[in-house]
C-alpha cells in the first residue's frame, strides 16, 4: 500500500505537485494519466525518492519513505522508464541481474531468476542473454528493461511511460505482457502514461492529473460514465466517449444464454469494441461467445451493446 | 575498371624515383664529427640493390597508371629493404675503408625514400580493418628488431654511435620512460578527479579548463625556468624533500611541468567521456538503488573509459615528445643525446636521440591502438 499524504513539490514558485493525497492499494495496477507537464512523472519519482518532496509525507505499508536508506528503498522498488536505460556495456543477462547483484544474491539464484524472467517476458527462444542491448529491437529492449525492474521480486513497480516510444503492435504486445505479469505476481504497479487508451486498457483504477492535482480517481468505467468535471470528460471521453466505453467493457459482462452456431465467434475476454468490430466485419447482429478453449458460453446481440450494464 | 590514376601512389613513387636518382643514399665521413662525401644509390654496393629499388619505384609508378589499389607490397618491401640495403652497403664500404674511424651515414635520398615508403604504407592501410593495420605495423616493427638483432645495421654510423654509448643510451631510455610514466600517472591522479568535478559543476569546469588552457600557452622551457625558483626554495626549506632528489632542476620540475601540460587533455577527455554516458543509463542505475559510487564505478566509468583511453593515446605521445626538452634542466632522458649532439656537432648522436624518441612515440601509439581495439570489441 502506498499513501501520499498532502504531498507538495515546488520548483521555485510553482508547485508541480500541489497538496496531493492518494492511496494506492497493495496489488493494484494504478495508472496515472494526464497531459505533459501535469506532474505525473514527478509524482512517480517522489515515491522512490528520485525527487524529494517539500511538504507532506509518502508512506509505503505505513512507513515513511524518508526513514528508509535511499539505496535500499530503491532496491525494493522496480523502476522502468521510457528510454529504458539499459547499460550498453553489459549483456542482457548482466543487465537483468543488476539489482539481485546489488542485493548480494548467490549466483545460482540469480541465474534461475534471470531464466524465469526471460520466459515471463517472452524473450526465451531468441538467445538474447549474452547479447548486448544495441543488438536488440526497441520492443526487446523494453522487455529487458521490464525484466530488470522485476528482477529482485519487488513488491512495488514504478513504470514511467515505458511503452511510449514503441510502435502500436509492439506496445499492444507489451501491454498484454504487463497485464499477465500483474495477474501472475500480484505486484503493485504504478504506471504513468499520457495515452488515455493505454490508461483505460491497463488501469484497475486511474488517477487523472492536471497541474499537479488529481482531477479524479476511479475505475475506467467510473471516469467514463461519471466524470467529475468538464476537463475529465474532455480527457477521458475524447471525440467518441461511447466507443471508449465499449473498449473498457468485456463481452463476458453482457453475454446471455443462447445458441447461434452459425454466427461468427468472439472471445469472452474481448472488449465490446472488438465485438462490435467483428459484427461490422461480418455484417452480423449476433455473435457466438466462446472461452479460450473454444467452448460456447452464450451469445451477444447488437442490442446488448446499448445496455448500460457495468 | 576505372581509368583514374592512383594519385597518392603516383606522387609518392615519383618522389621516391627522384630521390633514388638524384639524392644521396649514403655519406662516407672520415670520423663522427666531420661531414662526409656523398654516395648515390647506384654507387652503393651491392649494385644489384640500387637497381631493385629503382625498379620498385618504377613499378609503383606503372601501377598507379593502372588505377588499381596496389602498392602495399611495394611499400612494405621498401620500408624494410631500404635500411637493409643501407646496412649491407655500409658493411662493404667499411671493409674497403683504410681508416677505422670512418663513418657511413644515411643520406637525404635514403630518408626521403624511406619516408615516402612509410607514407605509402600509411595510405594503403587507410580504411583497412584495425586488425589488419595493427598486424602489418607489428610485422614491420618485428622485421626491424630481428634484422637489428642479427647485426644487419651494425656498420651504419647511427648504430655505431649507439654501440659506443649503449649503457648511456639504456639509462637515458629508462629515465625517459620513467619521466613519461610519472607524468601520465600524476596527470591521471589529478586530472580524473578534476574532470569529474568539472563535469558535476559546469561553472567550476569552465574555470578549470580556462586555467589549464592558459598553462598550455606557456612555452615548456619558460615553464621549466619558472619552476626552478620555487622548487629550489622548497627543497632548501624541506630537507626531507631534498633527500628524495627533489630540487629546482632534475626530474621533479620536469614531471610537474609536463603534468601541467598533460592535465588539459586528461580533464577534457574525462569530461567528454562522462558527457558521452547515456543519461538514461545513469537515471536507471540511480532508480535501481545504486549509490553514487556504484553508479560511477559500474556505469559511468566503464562507459567513459574508451573516450579517456583515446585521450591518453594523444597525451602519452605528446608527453614522450616533451620529455625530450626536460633534458635541458638536467632531467636526463633521450633529449640529452639531442642537445649534446647539437653541442658537439655530432649529427649521429642527434639522430640517435631523435629516432629513439619517435620510435617510442609510435610504439606508445601502437599500444594504445591495440588497447582501444580490445575495449571496442565489446558493446
Amino acid at each position: 500500500m502506498i499513501e501520499l499524504d498532502h504531498v507538495t513539490r515546488r520548483y521555485g514558485e510553482t508547485a508541480v505537485i500541489d497538496d496531493l493525497s492518494l492511496r494506492i492499494e497493495g496489488g493494484e495496477l494504478f495508472v496515472l494519466v494526464g497531459p505533459s507537464g501535469s506532474g505525473k512523472s514527478t509524482l512517480l519519482r517522489t515515491i522512490n525518492r528520485l525527487i524529494s518532496i517539500d511538504d507532506g509525507a509518502i508512506r509505503i505499508d505505513g512507513r515513511d519513505v524518508r526513514e528508509v536508506p535511499v539505496a535500499s528503498l530503491r532496491r525494493g522498488i522496480g523502476y522502468a522508464i521510457q528510454s529504458v536505460g539499459l547499460f550498453p556495456h553489459r549483456t542482457v543477462a548482466e543487465n537483468i541481474a543488476t539489482v539481485p547483484r546489488l542485493l548480494g544474491w548467490p549466483a545460482a539464484r540469480i541465474r534461475a531468476r534471470v531464466d524465469e524472467l526471460i520466459a515471463m517476458l517472452q524473450l526465451d527462444g531468441e538467445n538474447v542473454l549474452d547479447r548486448y542491448p544495441h543488438a536488440l529491437s526497441g520492443g526487446q529492449q523494453q522487455r529487458v528493461g521490464v525484466a530488470r525492474a522485476l528482477a529482485a521480486e519487488p513488491a512495488i513497480m514504478l513504470m514511467d511511460e515505458p511503452f511510449g516510444a514503441l510502435d502500436p503492435l509492439t506496445r499492444d504486445a507489451l501491454q498484454s505482457s504487463i497485464q499477465a505479469i500483474h495477474a501472475q505476481t500480484g505486484t503493485t504497479i504504478v504506471f504513468v502514461t499520457h495515452d488515455m487508451d493505454e490508461a483505460l486498457r491497463l488501469g484497475e483504477r486511474i488517477g487523472l492529473m492536471e497541474s499537479g492535482r488529481l482531477l479524479q480517481v476511479g475505475t475506467p468505467l467510473e471516469l467514463l460514465r461519471d466524470p467529475a468535471c468538464e476537463r475529465v470528460r474532455a480527457f477521458v471521453g475524447g471525440e467518441n466517449p461511447g466507443l471508449r466505453e465499449l473498449s473498457v467493457r468485456r463481452v463476458r459482462s453482457v453475454l446471455r444464454d443462447g445458441e447461434a452456431s452459425s454466427a461468427p465467434a468472439v472471445d469472452a475476454d474481448a472488449t465490446l469494441q472488438q465485438a462490435l468490430a467483428t459484427m461490422l466485419e461480418h455484417g452480423s447482429d449476433v455473435l457466438r461467445v466462446r472461452d479460450a478453449k473454444g467452448t460456447t458460453l452464450g451469445v451477444l446481440h447488437l442490442t446488448d451493446l446499448l445496455a448500460r450494464k457495468p | 575498371m576505372s581509368t583514374r590514376t592512383d594519385l597518392p601512389l603516383a606522387l609518392l613513387s615519383a618522389v621516391g624515383l627522384l630521390a633514388a636518382t638524384t639524392g644521396t643514399f649514403l655519406e662516407v665521413a672520415p670520423n663522427r664529427l666531420l661531414s662526409g662525401s656523398a654516395l648515390a644509390l647506384w654507387h652503393v654496393p651491392p649494385a644489384m640493390g640500387g637497381w631493385v629499388v629503382l625498379a620498385l619505384w618504377c613499378w609503383g609508378l606503372a601501377c598507379s597508371l593502372l588505377a588499381t589499389k596496389r602498392g602495399l607490397s611495394i611499400a612494405c618491401a621498401l620500408l624494410v629493404g631500404l635500411p637493409l640495403l643501407a646496412g649491407a652497403g655500409a658493411h662493404r664500404l667499411l671493409a674497403d675503408a683504410a681508416v677505422h674511424t670512418t663513418r657511413i651515414q644515411l643520406g637525404a635520398g635514403f630518408w626521403i625514400m624511406w619516408l615516402a615508403a612509410a607514407l605509402l604504407l600509411l595510405d594503403r592501410l587507410r580504411g583497412a580493418r584495425r586488425v589488419v593495420q595493427l598486424a602489418i605495423w607489428t610485422g614491420v616493427v618485428v622485421a626491424f628488431v630481428v634484422a637489428g638483432w642479427s647485426g644487419a645495421f651494425a656498420d651504419l654510423a647511427l648504430v655505431r654511435e649507439y654501440a659506443a654509448q649503449r649503457d648511456v643510451f639504456a639509462t637515458a631510455l629508462r629515465i625517459h620512460l620513467l619521466l613519461t610514466l610519472g607524468t601520465l600517472g600524476l596527470a591521471l591522479a589529478i586530472g580524473l578527479p578534476l574532470g569529474w568535478i568539472a563535469w558535476r559543476r559546469r561553472r567550476a569546469g569552465n574555470g578549470i579548463l580556462g586555467v589549464l588552457s592558459l598553462v598550455q600557452t606557456v612555452p615548456s622551457i619558460a615553464l621549466f625556468a619558472l619552476l626552478i625558483g620555487p622548487l629550489a626554495w622548497l627543497a632548501q626549506h624541506m630537507p626531507s624533500l631534498q633527500a628524495l632528489g627533489f630540487g629546482g632542476t632534475g626530474a621533479a620540475p620536469a614531471v610537474i611541468a609536463l603534468c601541467l601540460y598533460a592535465l588539459l587533455p586528461v580533464v577534457r577527455y574525462t569530461l567528454a567521456g562522462l558527457d558521452g554516458v547515456p543519461r538514461d543509463a545513469v537515471e536507471a542505475a540511480r532508480g535501481m538503488g545504486m549509490t553514487r559510487w556504484q553508479v560511477l564505478a559500474r556505469v559511468q566509468w566503464p562507459l567513459a573509459w574508451p573516450v579517456l583511453l583515446a585521450g591518453l593515446r594523444i597525451v602519452s605521445v605528446q608527453a614522450i615528445g616533451m620529455v625530450a626538452v626536460a633534458a635541458l634542466i638536467g632531467a636526463g632522458g633521450l633529449g640529452r643525446f639531442v642537445f649534446l649532439g647539437v653541442g658537439q656537432g655530432a649529427i649521429d648522436m642527434v639522430l640517435l636521440g631523435t629516432l629513439a624518441i619517435i620510435a617510442l612515440a609510435l610504439l606508445a601509439d601502437l599500444v594504445f591502438q591495440a588497447a582501444l581495439m580490445l575495449t571496442e570489441r565489446r558493446g
